[in-house]
């Protein structure tokens, strides 16, 4: 069963309206300014917030495999031994561990989305699913899920960067109301030095699902060093043009650095820690780029 | 936070504005030395509702005159602004109280020497122990006090007159003389041969005409005044001005008005002589100024009088009227309770007309404009919504809610009016109302609707849980309703609950009913009568039953903190069964000192309301419906009702001061939670889980809720947040909910403003029903507000 990281309500900025976004972990790339970390890998994983340990050692002897031991005054747990049972979580008194990664059945995950339902009808949102990448969970499951909310009337956003068989799009394609479709970088070379693969599956189903007629929001996470530039943007635009691909809007997405805390969490390095931020003016710069080009509808932000 | 350079005002404006904030507030003695000169002069000469008209005359013929260089609208209660009045004949301060007053570090007023002299030789010996709140303090019962000292509940009444003061359209269609007509006319009917009551209303009707006289007076004085001043000033353009000043005190109120200016100018005069008289609650307000002032406005604008432009001016100027009105002093209970400046006059904008069409115009838009424009705490600003009303209203507030004043806050009209129409309103007479104060639905100009205190749901818990004992002092202050450790279920301790809470609100009643007998004998308000329907008709007063409608509030604090240790309850002892109740109240007893682990349990294991899960939502309906079977409809001396209604003010911190720690996981003395929202940072799961979980209390059968949250300013920073924002209230609203206002402002400003106060004059933040500069606040109330959970963007 596919694991969830968090179901996040009144999500405004990951597709139209307001929206229950559910974030599924697990993820085939490794972008290096990932700000979600948690969702890369598959499995269930400990978050322990270090930095806040008072050391009261309220935890010692509660891990069942003595992954935890105590240095300066701080627990650490030896990422070596921990199989993220969880049986530290409820010793931390400051609430500072929690595992990653929640099963859910359709028919609870559907209870938990479904409770906000007004507020989809009334600001023309839905329920986006996002990642990790949702695109490389249990197909059967994600079917099931989508026909179900499609029956139930609520508008699907699927947010995805692309790595996966076109046959999973052909599968869920009738039920989903638009595409949020991440790209990062159209150099091959560059594409797998920061993000860990080849570009060439995201770039072809991208076309494949713009010549099935998809809705497509194409999201573009701009960051200095990887795409920020004059010639990063006219790749993409070229791309664009080349393929004949019309998304329905264009979101340029400033680069931050807000999800680096969650590395510590995890006892993982965040190497995308030299990475910078495009200024505004040359955001706005970005935007009249594509928009002198025919994508009218680009924005700053999601 | 914007900076003074950055609000749009013109410079007669901004001059007025820089007066009116910068001024310290200060005591004015010379009300209190008028109304002492005129007890002295006709007490036990005439009737008591005469000489209560009679001071009010006094006052209004001698109190000094002032106008503010370049003001438009004239009129201040006191001597200069901030200068504030005292209210000997209600309750008379001690010197000691003065020098309080005067060196407290907040919510200070400035006591000159002269003043404290007057109150030492001729106010203190004239008023010792003959006051209001002496008579009150002598007549209340002991289990009345014993409560009042636990905490349970507050009183209203001790310091302030019964108020909340809404007036109606009837300013704008007659004048005091047509008012003057009535009274004559209803004398001529006064039945003395059957009425067993004539006299008494005969003296009332006279009470009420001297009044229509002294606030005639009043405006003549003014006219006078302006002309002088026009005589002197060699500034051409201020020569115009004090003489369209004068030309218009020559007409209002002794007639209606005829121009917008005048329009305000009545109001105004009205406003000084409602808050000159007494010092009721929440001051004065002009209940529903757009659909009031748009006639006006239209005409003047149609014969080419006014422009927008010069709308906009005179409704800033009048808006620094309000601003330079402090709320009237405050000491004790009373303080903590109400701690602020702000005396919560609310204009409420939007919403329906009495025949049910959209209400919106113009002035409602030129209303948040100003709202905007001078960032002032007074007056505060509501938005009734109505389905009616188009989208670009709430838009319009969305926007000036997001410059981070917490003002306007938001109304749902249909709610309001729902609530209105089942305690008994004409759907006309709800219609033409709103929401008063903080958030109290209200028949404006036709009801008094009266809050009585504060009422403590958490000492109440506490005190049911040591069975009806008061483990702070070990004092039987309620009945006994059986040990905790014997209960086998919810239901023994919710029955307990019960008990105790009926037993609470019955020594509550029982208090108001008797300040509600001393209020109606000894301090009738024949002055404000006049603006009330159907206190000429009915020939009685406002504080004896004359208005057309009668509410006396109780005001519920802390649901969400007993909904949480509710749900604590239920799932630690009950279900999980992870301990037992000995041991429950063997943790709190000790403050969770030493029970670290179970209190984060407390905190992080268990199901919390602002989450929309039924786990805990369960026990909002159970809470609701013993509140209000305690309360609703209970009857008055004066043939109105009780009504519960959830706004705490700064109650919150005051009713957590006095309460031990509760199985939420708060500890004694802290906070409890504010209105109808969720514990601080107890909600995590975003806005749209709070608005749905508030949404399952019926709300409608309450009388007002709110509902805070806090948005980070990041949130809304382009316009597809704002339409969000507006998109929230409204599935709120659709779902019944009544009431819902928003901080915008990060945590890292206000731990920063906490930090460096002298950088931060001008925050403004929401606190309840009303807005306050954050420097205003003691350093629990701002670290209340920094613990409220964060919306931020996602």
């Amino acid at each position: 069963m596919p694991k969830v990281t968090s179901i996040q309500k009144f999500s405004i900025h990951d597709g139209d309206g307001i929206r229950t976004t559910v974030f599924f972990k697990g993820c085939p790339l490794s972008c290096l300014w990932c700000h979600n970390p948690e969702t890369q890998d598959y499995g269930q994983e400990l978050m322990f917030d270090m930095e806040k340990c008072l050391g009261c050692k309220s935890c010692i002897d509660s891990c069942p495999n003595g992954a935890i031991s105590f240095k300066d005054n701080k627990a650490y747990t030896d990422r070596e031994k921990c199989n993220a049972c969880g049986s530290c979580v409820d010793h931390c008194i400051y609430n500072l561990r929690n595992i990653s990664g929640k099963e859910y059945d359709v028919e609870t995950l559907i209870k938990e989305v479904m409770k906000d339902k007004d507020f989809y009808e009334e600001s023309g949102g839905g329920v986006t699913l996002s990642g990790g990448e949702v695109m490389t969970m249990d197909m059967d499951f994600i079917e099931e899920l989508l026909t179900r909310l499609f029956e139930l009337g609520i508008s699907i956003t699927i947010d995805t960067c692309g790595y996966t068989e076109y046959s999973n799009f052909e599968r869920i394609l009738p039920y989903v109301n638009t595409f949020l479709y991440d790209i990062k970088v159209i150099d091959n070379e560059m594409h797998k030095q920061y993000v860990g693969r080849d570009n060439t599956l995201i770039l072809e189903n991208l076309n494949k699902l713009s010549s099935d007629g998809a809705r497509i929001y194409i999201r573009i996470p701009v960051i200095k060093e990887v795409n920020g530039s004059e010639e990063g943007m006219e790749k993409i635009i070229e791309y664009l043009l080349d393929n004949n691909i019309k998304p329905a809007q264009i979101n340029l997405l400033p680069y931050h650095s807000m999800g680096s805390n969650r590395y510590d969490k995890l006892a993982r390095e965040y190497k995308g820690i030299n990475l910078t931020r495009p200024s505004d003016e040359e955001m706005k710069e970005f935007v009249k780029m594509f928009q002198v080009k025919g994508f009218q509808n680009t924005k700053i932000g999601g | 936070m914007k900076t003074i350079e950055q609000l749009g005002m013109n410079e007669r404006i901004k001059k007025l504005r820089k007066q009116s904030v910068g001024i310290e507030p200060s005591i004015s003695i010379e009300r209190a030395e008028l109304v002492t000169e005129a007890y002295k002069k006709y007490q036990g000469k005439v009737s008591i509702t005469e000489l209560r008209a009679l001071t009010f005359k006094h006052i209004l013929e001698n109190k000094e005159l002032v106008i503010n260089e370049g003001e438009l609208i004239v009129g201040e209660r006191g001597p200069s602004p901030q200068a504030t009045p005292t209210y000997p004949e209600i309750c008379c301060h001690t010197l000691e109280d003065f020098e309080q007053l005067d060196k407290r570090e907040r919510t200070f007023y400035r006591v000159s020497e002269e003043a404290n002299q007057v109150q030492k030789d001729t106010i203190i010996p004239f008023w010792k122990d003959r006051t209001i709140n002496d008579i009150i303090m002598k007549e209340m019962p002991a289990k009345w006090n014993d409560c009042f000292d636990a905490g349970i509940f507050t009183e209203f009444m001790l310091q302030r007159a019964p108020g909340h003061v809404i007036v109606d359209g009837k300013i704008f269609k007659k004048g005091m003389l047509d008012f003057k007509n009535d009274i004559k006319q209803r004398l001529e009917e006064i039945d003395y041969l059957n009425d067993f009551e004539a006299n008494q209303k005969k003296e009332q009707l006279k009470a009420m005409d001297i009044c229509c006289d002294a606030i005639i007076i009043y405006a003549n004085r003014y006219a006078a005044y302006a002309r002088k001043l026009a005589d002197q000033t060699l500034d051409e353009g201020w020569k115009k001005d004090l003489l369209q000043i004068a030309a218009d005190c020559d007409n209002v109120p002794a007639n209606a008005p005829t121009t917008f200016r005048q329009a305000l100018q009545m109001y105004w005069f009205i406003h000084v002589g409602i808050i000159t008289e007494l010092n009721p609650w929440d001051a004065c307000t002009l209940g529903r100024p757009d659909i009031h002032l748009y006639p006006f406005y239209k005409n003047d604008v149609e014969k080419g009088m006014l422009d927008r432009d010069g709308a906009k001016e005179l409704l800033e100027s009048f808006w620094i009227k309000f601003n330079n009105q402090p709320a009237p002093t405050k000491v004790g209970v009373t303080l903590k309770e109400s701690a602020t400046y702000t005396d919560f006059c609310n204009m409420n904008i939007g919403g329906i007309n009495p025949d049910g069409s959209d209400g919106s115009n113009e002035i409602s838009y030129l209303m948040l404009e100003v709202l905007d424009d001078l960032e002032l705490v007074q007056p505060s600003m509501s938005v009734l919504t109505s389905y009616k009303n188009p989208d670009k209203l709430l838009v319009e507030a969305a926007r000036v809610i997001r410059g981070g004043t917490g003002l306007p806050s938001i109304f749902n009209n249909e709610c309001a009016i729902e609530s209105l129409i089942r305690q008994g309103k004409s759907v006309q007479d709800a219609r033409e109302g709103g929401v008063s104060g903080c958030a109290e639905p209200s028949a404006f100009g036709k009801e008094a609707d009266i809050e009585t205190g504060y009422f403590n749901l958490i000492k109440v818990f506490e005190v049911t849980m040591h069975n009806g004992v008061d483990p702070s002092t070990g004092k039987q202050i309620g009945p006994k309703t059986g040990d905790p450790r014997e209960f086998a279920n919810m239901e023994d301790l919710m029955d307990a609950y019960e008990k105790q809470i009926k037993y609470f609100v019955d020594v509550k009643i029982e208090g108001n009913n008797i300040i509600e007998q001393i209020y109606a004998r000894y301090m009738p308000a024949p002055f404000t009568s006049i603006t009330f329907d159907d206190c000429i008709k009915r020939a009685k007063d406002y504080n004896d039953g004359g208005p057309r409608y009668n509410t006396r509030y109780i005001m519920i604090v802390g649901l969400g903190s007993l909904i949480d240790s509710l749900s604590s309850l239920n799932k630690h002892i009950f279900e999980d069964k992870n301990m037992d109740m000995d041991y429950m109240l063997e943790i709190l007893n000790n403050d969770f000192e030493g029970y670290e682990k179970e209190r984060n349990m407390f905190l992080t294991k268990t199901p919390k309301y602002g989450n929309d899960d039924d786990d805990a939502d369960v026990f909002i309906d159970k809470i609701f419906n013993i509140v209000h079977d305690a309360i609703d409809s209970r009857p008055t001396v004066c043939g109105g009702h009780h009504r519960a209604m959830y706004i705490p003010t700064t109650c919150h911190i005051y009713f957590g001061e006095v309460s031990g720690a509760i199985p939420d996981g708060r500890k004694a003395g802290m906070p409890l939670s504010e209105g109808i929202s969720p514990v601080q940072g107890a909600d995590t799961n975003g806005p749209t889980a709070i608005v749905k979980s508030a949404a399952k209390l019926n709300q409608a059968s309450t009388s007002g809720t709110l509902l805070n949250q806090k948005f980070s300013p990041k949130l809304l920073e382009n316009e597809n947040g704002l339409e969000m924002l507006t998109k929230l209230v409204r599935v709120y609203f659709k779902s019944n909910g009544f009431h819902m206002q928003f901080n915008v402002v990060t945590g890292d400003e206000l731990r920063a403003a906490k930090e460096n106060p002298e950088e931060y004059n001008n925050l403004i933040v929401r606190i309840a029903g009303y807005s306050d500069y954050f420097n205003n606040l003691t350093d629990i109330m701002k670290d209340e507000i920094i613990a409220r959970r964060e919306q931020e963007t996602f």
